[in-house]
């Protein structure tokens, strides 16, 4: 069963719907203990970084200990940022941490009519590794690389080594990380039609039985 | 690239989607779950509900609606008409809608914009802005049209983003219904004024209505009711055109 967790940022009742469309099990936990009990975790979320003070502590605790145990964890935009070590748009809040880097404000661009927030469908650029037996992204499958996903944020995470999709606006940011069991998504999945659901879906896959 | 945006109206009143012409004459158009059905297949990018009564007794009636389409769609859906106060944000953010659509209320008391700010954030924030030409400039109207509010649109526009507005919705109430192409000189003075994305509405007739307001009306989102309601063009053949003629879309 999936823990989504519900600290009062928006999108909840969209994501909800996303997962039971899919035939998802999952529920909103009232308490922590639940996360060390589920398959995975989604961190939903939109808006203010300053929302995310509402995890500091208990659910900051339980979550960072599901994952070190290898519990996969979804954050999704707000919940993507959260992963990383802090963002500029609330100093004072601690991200989870998982994901080193700090998110920053996009860059406008007023000549090229680039504008912030960046609202809208916008598109997936997968970074391809030439690695020996480098793997697909597993949250990419039977997805091609151009997809095109909601976006609507103001900040975002630098591209570093996590980063397995990004996307150009003023500046090119990380849409897509993944590093072991940890996973984020900083557009909105339950929000992006059939490529949206589809990344969900693959999700789900990753969870434990 | 970031696509240009094309969004759906659905005017919706006692449940029902209907639509006039420069705000009156109003006619049937269908049930709003199977309209956004059909939307959502051939690619719309977006879909508003506005409720156009916005009666005590079509509240709940609202939001059935809002969740009839939520069920169909999996795309962002903004609610609008007769949203006055954070609770009403709220009751329609709950029953499913991504963004409110703020208009006359905006107006009277600009510190709602701030409050729905600071609870959802900026991007769930729209100020809808009705506006007539007068004179050299442009006028905002309130009350669905019926009352000159003796504001100028693009001093208004900037002042709804400084208060935290995330998008403006821009309608020509000239040209809504008219089928006589949006009005791109006031969509490329408010979109110069503001660093927001501005959504152009109000008189798409045909498809070079469109090319236009996003080249000379330098519109982020278009929106439109009639054109997509009666089947008369579908959104596929829309974007396909567009992209031809060089606008981001998505396909």
């Amino acid at each position: 069963m999936i823990a989504l967790i519900d600290y009062g940022a928006g999108n909840l009742t969209s994501v909800r719907k996303a997962l039971t469309a899919l035939g998802a099990d999952f529920t909103v936990p009232a308490s922590t203990d639940v996360c060390a009990r589920a398959s995975g975790i989604i961190v939903p979320g939109v808006g203010h970084f300053a929302a995310t003070a509402a995890l500091e502590g208990e659910w900051l605790q339980a979550i960072r200990s599901a994952v070190a145990g290898g519990m996969p964890l979804l954050g999704i935009c707000l919940g993507m940022q959260w992963l990383f070590d802090g963002s500029d748009e609330a100093p004072e809040v601690r991200g989870l941490g998982v994901i080193h880097g700090r998110i920053a404000k996009l860059q406008n661009d007023p000549e090229r009519r680039l504008k912030v927030p960046h609202v809208g469908w916008n598109a997936l650029d997968f970074r391809s590794s030439n690695a020996p037996g480098a793997r697909t992204p597993r949250l990419f499958e039977d997805l091609p690389s151009g997809a095109q996903v909601y976006f609507t944020h103001s900040y975002a995470a630098p591209v570093t080594d996590e980063c397995v999709a990004s996307t150009a606006h003023a500046n090119t940011f990380s849409s897509v990380v993944e590093r072991d069991n940890v996973f984020g998504v900083q557009f909105h999945p339950e929000k992006s039609g059939s490529a949206g659901l589809q990344i969900l879906r693959n999700f789900l896959k990753v969870q434990r039985c | 690239m970031l696509t240009k945006r094309i969004i759906a109206c659905l005017d919706v009143r006692d449940g029902q989607v209907v639509k006039g012409v420069q705000f009156q004459q109003l006619r049937h158009a269908g049930d709003p779950g199977e309209l956004a059905r059909r939307y959502n297949v051939e690619g719309i990018d977006e879909v508003v509900v506005l409720d156009i009564t916005a009666t005590l007794e079509s509240r709940q009636a609202l939001a059935r609606t809002i969740n009839a389409v939520a069920q169909e769609i999996f795309l962002p859906l903004t609610v609008g008409g007769g949203i006055r106060s954070e609770d009403d944000a709220a009751a329609a953010i709950d029953a499913g809608a991504d963004k409110v659509s703020l208009n006359t209320a905006a107006l009277r008391g600009p510190e709602l914009i701030t409050t729905l700010a600071r609870r959802y954030g900026s991007q769930a924030v729209i100020v809808a802005i009705d506006a007539k030409r007068q004179g050299d400039g442009f006028g905002v109207f309130v009350r669905s049209g019926t009352t000159d509010a003796a504001r100028d649109a693009v001093e208004w526009a900037r002042q709804a983003e400084s208060r935290g507005a995330g998008e403006i919705l821009l309608t020509s109430m000239d040209r809504d219904g008219t089928k006589a192409g949006f009005d791109c000189e006031m969509t490329a003075a408010v979109s110069d004024a503001v660093n927001i994305p501005v959504i152009a509405s109000g008189g798409a007739g045909t498809f070079d209505h469109f090319t236009d307001v996003f080249t000379r009306g330098r519109a982020d989102a278009a929106l439109a009711a009639s054109i997509f309601h009666y089947a008369e063009s579908s959104v596929s053949d829309l974007k396909r055109h567009l992209r031809q003629h060089g606008i981001p879309v998505r396909l």
